[in-house]
């Protein structure tokens, strides 16, 4: 043999498909229903796996050089800030509500979608699918790590944190993210992808990322902060594998597309219930904002939401069905879940507060139209109440959706002066929904929906209306995780040694 | 002469999460500890799989191991993503220095003819397999329970695919493209590789994680590896004067001698944990590994001719002591 032959010169598609494509084949021993039992009973048709478009060509070689680099810059930064009190350089403790909920509702999900996506990077039958969604299996393990990671420290130092796993399972506000994921993950592996590579990561996680991370710099935060840069490259690879995924499907078989817009419609719908969260925290849980809940949705929903439903136009996809009562929600909903946590404090494991003067100017400034007319009225009179020593609590249960979780505390979209209320009898049972649009995730799936855990109900159930007795089984610590900020431990702690790290007092 | 620099002391209100004060006592907890307990959602979940309603979310009743807590199953060597990814960041470094060395100094062109085509023959099929291996790994992180044991088997499956990927690369600088080709073809059609492919698709339906487990990382991998890279191309391709291969496969060997590790472990505690798991995982391990090594005799001919019975039956063997090791004889 000629010892000099030349080498084919590969390019970059060719080499990359024969370094994973083509490491697949036809089982024959086994039939392909056997090894890839979950792929067809959604109904998707995929004629040719092969048509699958790699969305971005990365060999386990440089997967391990690029994330090891990124590792080790973001370990240095967090030893660091731990090391130097970096908590005492946050604007405020009353900030730390927000990471507070991060990391009881949101890693917990990330975790879940690393699992979720190793499931369906072996279920997928396409070798460059698979791969793809294997790569953000392991992403997501590591994102659920590094968030750990980057707030150990504030749970030494603050309340709240402590017992983010129990929470996770077992408080109420929880529900909301965890029925999320878990609706995602009993799903089958297309829909899957529209829930999370799709609905979540591709259309609404830049409300959740880019709000969350700037108001982490904003708020001096650097351990967040470093995790949101961190995890930025991940995310855009993420991205690409939600958009390839539902061009795919939408161009392998025209039956697809109603398939398809059933479950953009129905994923929308629970993504914006989850983002309701994060508009609270952006109008009301960052001492130092960044922008409103409503600038954030004109940037990240109307503007790139728009651009990405009129790119899929092309293959018969409309907006989501909930689009124009998501917009009619915006001025209202942050506004209306602050003051339903507010009530319910003694179950939260955060704090919240009334907001200052300051804050409600910024508010009306940032809602006109909505602000002074309903909103700042009710925090006036909760203000009054807590001045008068008798603080407005609401000890009584809180009716959740059947389908998102939340409380029933939202508005018909057209009337902000009603409570929105529906209610679907199914099999003799009564249910109650927030939203036509959640009451028409239930009513397509009911047999999935009746199936969902509770949390308020459990708090009558198991412990017979004893609230110490159910704090204790979600691992709240009456008096220091729970209530106002106002003289909270966090806030006295925090003012303290920032005078000692401050001051020589 | 030491300065200690004088930094603001406040004293922290505790030493860490809930979770892992319970399970270790209230002290600082390590990254490891953090990142890997408790951290899959256990209780109240929401819904039914309906891609298998007899299923829950996260289940331990599809395995036949039973485990009082599955977070037993620690990985010995503590990897988390970060420790994972710096580790293998180390060694695709020795290995990417490992490619350009044989490859700049024309090593490949230099190999005997024959010691070339075997080396083609042997390892470039194996990509396959290697691929089957990332799929039954994923399957096991995707539905196993607790994080200790899956998040590792994740870990498992990547390696598996980057191993797919040296082999390639492997096949590409003694082949080219063509070496691809024909392996392929040899894993598909060729005699010597049906039993193993055979092997492969028989665990690529089986749905219990643990037993996929046995069936992979113990049963086939502890014998391929040992057999194929220790055996044939350290030691006999090396002696006769193919190392320039073993540079190109050192990645595999250091991996395996990594990883059975963690596979020994994972082994030993599930055996410890009852007389029951003990039975099923010699019941698994005895008819996995008699068929693996079944499948291995034909491809450890094509190197090693008549010897290959007698090589397989050494590493049948070794893997009989490993496995005794850990508290289960076959």
């Amino acid at each position: 043999m000629d010892m000099k032959t030349e080498k084919k010169t590969l390019n970059l598609k060719e080499r990359y498909r024969l370094l994973t494509r083509d490491l697949g084949w036809e089982p024959s021993y086994r039939s392909a229903d056997e090894v890839f039992p979950y792929v067809k009973y959604e109904g998707i048709k995929v004629h040719d796996w092969g048509k699958w478009e790699d969305p971005f060509r990365l060999t386990m070689d440089a997967y391990w050089k690029y994330q090891a680099e990124k590792e080790r810059k973001f370990y240095a930064i967090v030893d660091a800030h731990a090391q130097n009190n970096g908590h005492l350089n946050i604007t405020d403790a009353r900030y730390l509500s927000a990471l507070k909920l991060f990391l009881q509702a949101i890693s917990p999900g990330e975790y879940a979608a690393g699992k979720g996506f190793a499931r369906v990077g072996r279920e997928f039958p396409g070798v460059g699918t698979q791969v793809a969604c294997q790569m953000q299996a392991l992403d997501e393990i590591r994102h659920a790590q590094t968030q750990i990671h980057a707030l150990s420290n504030y749970n030494k130092y603050y309340d709240g944190f402590h017992a983010f796993a129990d929470a996770r399972d077992r408080i109420w506000y929880t529900s909301v993210a965890r029925s999320f994921f878990d609706d995602a993950m009993s799903a089958g592996p297309f829909e899957f992808m529209i829930a999370i590579g799709f609905s979540f990561e591709y259309v609404l996680t830049n409300l959740l990322f880019v709000p969350f991370m700037s108001g982490a710099a904003y708020n001096g935060d650097m351990a967040t902060v470093t995790f949101g840069f961190s995890a930025q490259s991940d995310e855009a690879r993420h991205m690409t594998l939600g958009l390839e995924c539902i061009k795919f499907m939408l161009e392998q078989d025209p039956d697809n597309l109603p398939i398809v817009q059933g479950w953009i419609d129905k994923w929308f719908w629970r993504g914006f219930r989850v983002l309701g969260l994060v508009s609270t925290m952006m109008d009301y849980m960052l001492p130092k904002r960044v922008m409103s809940w409503r600038e954030a949705w004109e940037i990240y929903g109307v503007e790139n939401g728009g651009a990405l439903f009129r790119d899929l136009a092309r293959y018969g996809v409309r907006p989501p069905k909930g689009w124009d009562d998501a917009e009619k929600a915006i001025d209202h909903m942050s506004h209306q879940i602050m003051l339903g946590l507010y009530q319910w404090s003694f179950g939260t494991s955060f704090h919240s507060w009334i907001p200052s003067d300051d804050d409600m100017e910024w508010l009306a400034k940032k809602y006109p139209t909505t602000f002074d007319k309903y909103y700042r009225p009710r925090w006036n009179h909760i203000k009054k109440l807590a001045a008068a020593g008798t603080p407005f609590k609401n000890f009584g249960l809180a009716k959740l959706c059947q389908c998102c979780q939340l409380p029933v505390v939202f508005t018909e979209p057209d009337d902000p002066t009603l409570l929105c209320n529906r209610e679907t009898v199914y099999e003799g049972e009564k249910y109650h929904f927030c939203s036509d649009g959640c009451q028409q995730v239930f009513e397509n799936e009911p047999e999935k929906y009746v199936q969902a855990w509770l949390p308020m109900p459990q708090l009558f159930q198991m412990f017979d209306g004893d609230v110490a007795a159910w704090m204790d089984w979600v691992s709240l610590r009456d008096g220091h995780d729970n209530g106002d900020y106002d003289g909270s431990r966090d806030q006295q702690n925090f003012q303290q040694w920032r005078g000692l790290a401050t001051s020589n007092q | 002469m030491q300065i200690d620099l004088r930094t603001v002391s406040i004293k922290p209100l505790r030493n860490t999460f809930d979770h892992l004060a319970r399970r270790f006592g209230d002290k600082p907890a390590s990254r490891y500890q953090e990142g890997s307990y408790d951290i899959q959602a256990a209780e109240n979940l929401h819904y039914r799989p309906t891609w298998d309603p007899d299923q829950q979310l996260y289940d331990t009743g599809i395995t036949r191991i039973v485990m009082a807590d599955w977070y037993a199953l620690k990985d010995p060597r503590q990897f988390y993503y970060s420790t994972y990814t710096l580790a293998r960041a180390r060694q695709q470094d020795t290995a990417e220095a490992n490619f350009a060395f044989v490859d700049s100094r024309g090593l490949a062109g230099m190999l005997p003819d024959e010691l070339r085509e075997i080396a083609l023959k042997l390892l470039v099929p194996l990509r396959h397999a290697a691929w089957g291996a990332n799929q039954n790994n994923t399957l096991i992180c995707g539905y196993g329970y607790a994080t200790v044991f899956t998040q590792p088997c994740m870990y498992q499956a990547m390696d598996n695919l980057g191993i797919a990927q040296y082999l390639s690369r492997l096949g590409l600088l003694l082949g080219d493209t063509e070496a691809l080709e024909a392996g392929k073809e040899a894993w598909l059609h060729g005699a010597a590789w049906q039993p193993l492919r055979r092997y492969v698709e028989d665990t690529l339906v089986l749905r219990d994680p643990f037993e996929l487990f046995v069936a992979q990382n113990v049963a086939l991998d502890g014998l391929l590896y040992p057999l194929v890279y220790e055996s044939i191309v350290d030691d006999w391709m090396s002696a006769r004067g193919a190392s320039a291969v073993a540079m190109l496969t050192q990645f595999m060997s250091d991996w395996y001698g990594e990883t059975r590790k963690w596979v020994d472990a994972v082994l030993k505690t599930a055996a410890a944990e009852s007389e029951h798991n003990r039975a099923v995982l010699r019941e698994w391990i005895s008819a996995w590994s008699a068929r693996a090594a079944a499948a291995l005799v034909p491809v450890a001919e094509l190197a090693l001719g008549t010897e290959a019975d007698d090589a397989v039956g050494e590493q049948v063997a070794a893997l009989s002591a490993r496995v005794a090791k850990t508290g289960i004889s076959l």
